[in-house]
């Protein structure tokens, strides 16, 4: 019983590097001040919660700049928490696209009565659980940064708490998420019994020895399993359209951008600095996956009336393609990793502008059908454009950011040189095209289509929130395709450091 | 110490737990079923930290028993929710949405 009290007494506490961990820091002082807020001031404090969320996450970004002026690498905890080039981009990303959030919320919530002050402090937290996760280099901070963006996203899900459908979006999120997370941990026990130690760099260390295949082959499969259902990869992609059509719509896009993107973050730092060796095992994996998902998605998209569950399957097929660098990573290494997060940036600018229109038109219609956008050009021409401009920029059609997207995974899978590359690169390119079906009828029915008789006409104002989060991501998104050297900047060259 | 006898006892939970998830359609007895895969988690855990001598193991388990309080206690409550809803927890009922 006594046996541990020599390393009790030698126990010193490991140096922290204030700055690098800063970001985390400061979101979590936020979200503390929003709670706040709501305990001292209460019904009165609820006006500023999301303008105080808002500045905060603003303010969050000024120690990201300061540690990508200075440009080194830190690590903490013997490489458990790392800050490289790939952490700070991605987390600046979760900041703005949590930004953006918060713009697409403010009017929604407020005007819903929809328990704000909660609403933003679990979105504040989420978002801590994202910019920790792009971080994580160890299984156990990646298990407890996947439950901390997991677990406030359940109940957002759930958040209308009298509607039917909200209630059944909050349970299938919750409980196909949690048996996935179950799973995940399962083949993470196995990874660590492989290696002893929960790092990254020493589990790449056991995996490359090759002994113990089993055991090593369980743990990767359950593992990249477990992350396919956070980045609604087909055949784990049941959960999505339903809870896309029955959260609140501002929550939707955030799962359907932020989540998604965190759950690649994970899978590039698990493949990239874990699995590395393994090749032979989860690149046919993430092939099937890339494969069906890209696919099935498609498919499935073509017969949608609902808008939102369009785009819920449009998001199945768009993990397809962002999956597919993965399964030549073994061959090119480095430029898998930029093309995956070259898509995942230019992804969560045009989603999230599409759900931005999403939220403007349902002001009006209060529907989410597709035939609803019937007539839009006669009462809001300018929304009109911008959706058509996210639609095409989605299938992706130059000059738009979505198809400097789909360049950078051509250019990565056809790099590889290899069967597997080409055929995948061919079965991206047909699907593509069948993409092109389902994003133009969103804009034919917008364009072309009369609106219903008794429809109102008069023009659709929009509040200024949703004009600002409209203006910045259509900016982005035609930034991105006009100019790609603006993405690839931040994306190209080494981006997650091996330095251990 | 058996490796092999504590591996075998967390793979066959960790089986029954997955079959509960699959076939059992009561909301409570979903999540129980999910709390039996986490335990299998957990002895493998312990048992591989035991193997290789070191406490990481028991730390890892410790994290994954406070997560799945937080996890089951929001479990607990969406299910309620639902009670209070529809006064069934069958889950096979939540069917709104399809396609």
């Amino acid at each position: 019983m006594f046996s541990f009290a020599p390393s009790l007494v030698g126990f010193v506490r490991p140096d922290i590097d204030w700055h690098a961990v800063a970001p985390e820091l400061t979101l979590l002082g936020v979200g503390a001040v929003v709670t706040l807020l709501d305990i001292i001031f209460l019904e009165r404090g609820r006006a500023y919660t999301s303008a105080m969320a808002g500045i905060g996450l603003l303010i969050t970004l000024i120690p990201i700049v300061t540690l990508a002026a200075q440009g080194t690498t830190r690590e903490m905890f013997g490489g458990a928490f790392v800050v490289d080039n790939f952490a700070l981009v991605l987390k600046a990303m979760f900041i703005v696209v949590a930004y953006i959030v918060v713009l697409l919320s403010t009017n929604y919530i407020a005007e819903g009565d929809y328990w704000e002050n909660e609403y933003y402090g679990l979105l504040l937290s989420a978002v801590l659980g994202m910019v920790l996760m792009a971080s994580a280099r160890d299984l156990i901070t990646i298990f407890v940064a996947l439950e901390l963006l997991s677990i406030p996203a359940y109940l957002l899900a759930a958040w209308r708490k009298g509607d039917l459908k909200s209630n059944e979006a909050g349970l299938k999120y919750y409980l196909m998420g949690v048996f996935a997370s179950a799973i995940m941990l399962y083949g993470m026990s196995l990874l660590f019994g492989l290696a002893g130690d929960t790092r990254l760099s020493e589990i790449s260390v056991a995996l490359s020895g090759g002994d113990a295949e089993p055991v090593a082959i369980l743990g990767i499969i359950f593992v990249i399993v477990g992350f396919a259902f956070k980045v609604s990869g087909f055949p784990f992609h049941t959960w999505a359209p339903d809870t896309y059509e029955g959260a609140p719509t501002p929550v939707t896009a955030f799962l359907a951008v932020a989540s998604k993107a965190a759950g690649f973050v994970a899978l590039l730092q698990l493949v990239y600095a874990g699995f590395g060796s393994r090749d032979d095992v989860y690149e046919p994996l993430f092939w099937i996956l890339a494969v069906g998902s890209m696919t099935a998605g498609n498919l499935m998209a073509l017969r949608q009336k609902n808008i939102v569950r369009l785009m819920a399957y449009s998001g199945v097929s768009q993990a397809g393609f962002m999956l597919a660098p993965l399964a030549v990573i073994g061959a090119i290494g480095d430029e898998a990793v930029s093309a995956v997060v070259t898509y995942v940036l230019i992804y969560a600018a045009m989603n999230l502008g599409a759900f931005a229109v999403i939220i403007t038109v349902a002001r009006r219609t209060a529907s989410g059908e597709i035939s609803s956008y019937s007539g839009l050009f006669g009462y809001a021409p300018g929304l009109c454009v911008v959706m058509s401009l996210f639609m095409f920029s989605l299938a992706g059609i130059p000059p738009l950011g979505g198809w400097f997207a789909k360049f950078a995974v051509f250019r990565a899978v056809v790099e590889a040189d290899t069967a597997w590359g080409y055929s995948l690169a061919a079965i991206a390119a047909v699907n593509s095209v069948i993409a092109l079906f389902y994003y133009a009828k969103v804009a034919r029915m917008m364009w072309f289509e009369a609106a219903p008789a008794q429809a109102d006409m008069s023009a659709l104002r929009i509040p200024p929130s949703l004009l600002a989060a409209l203006g910045l991501t259509a900016a982005a998104t035609l930034l991105f395709g006009i100019y790609p050297p603006a993405i690839t900047h931040f994306t190209d060259g080494a981006l997650i450091a091996l330095s251990y | 110490m058996y490796l092999n006898t504590m591996l075998l006892l967390a793979a066959v939970l960790f089986c029954i737990g997955v079959y509960g998830v699959l076939a059992r359609r009561n909301g409570v007895l979903v999540l129980m079923s999910i709390e039996l895969i986490l335990n299998a988690v957990n002895i493998n855990l312990v048992a591989f930290g035991a193997f290789h001598a070191t406490v990481v193991g028991q730390i890892f388990a410790l994290f994954v028993i406070t997560v799945a309080a937080a996890e089951v206690g929001i479990g607990l409550a969406i299910v309620l929710l639902l009670y209070r809803n529809r006064r069934s927890i069958n889950l096979d009922q939540v069917d709104l949405m399809r396609g």
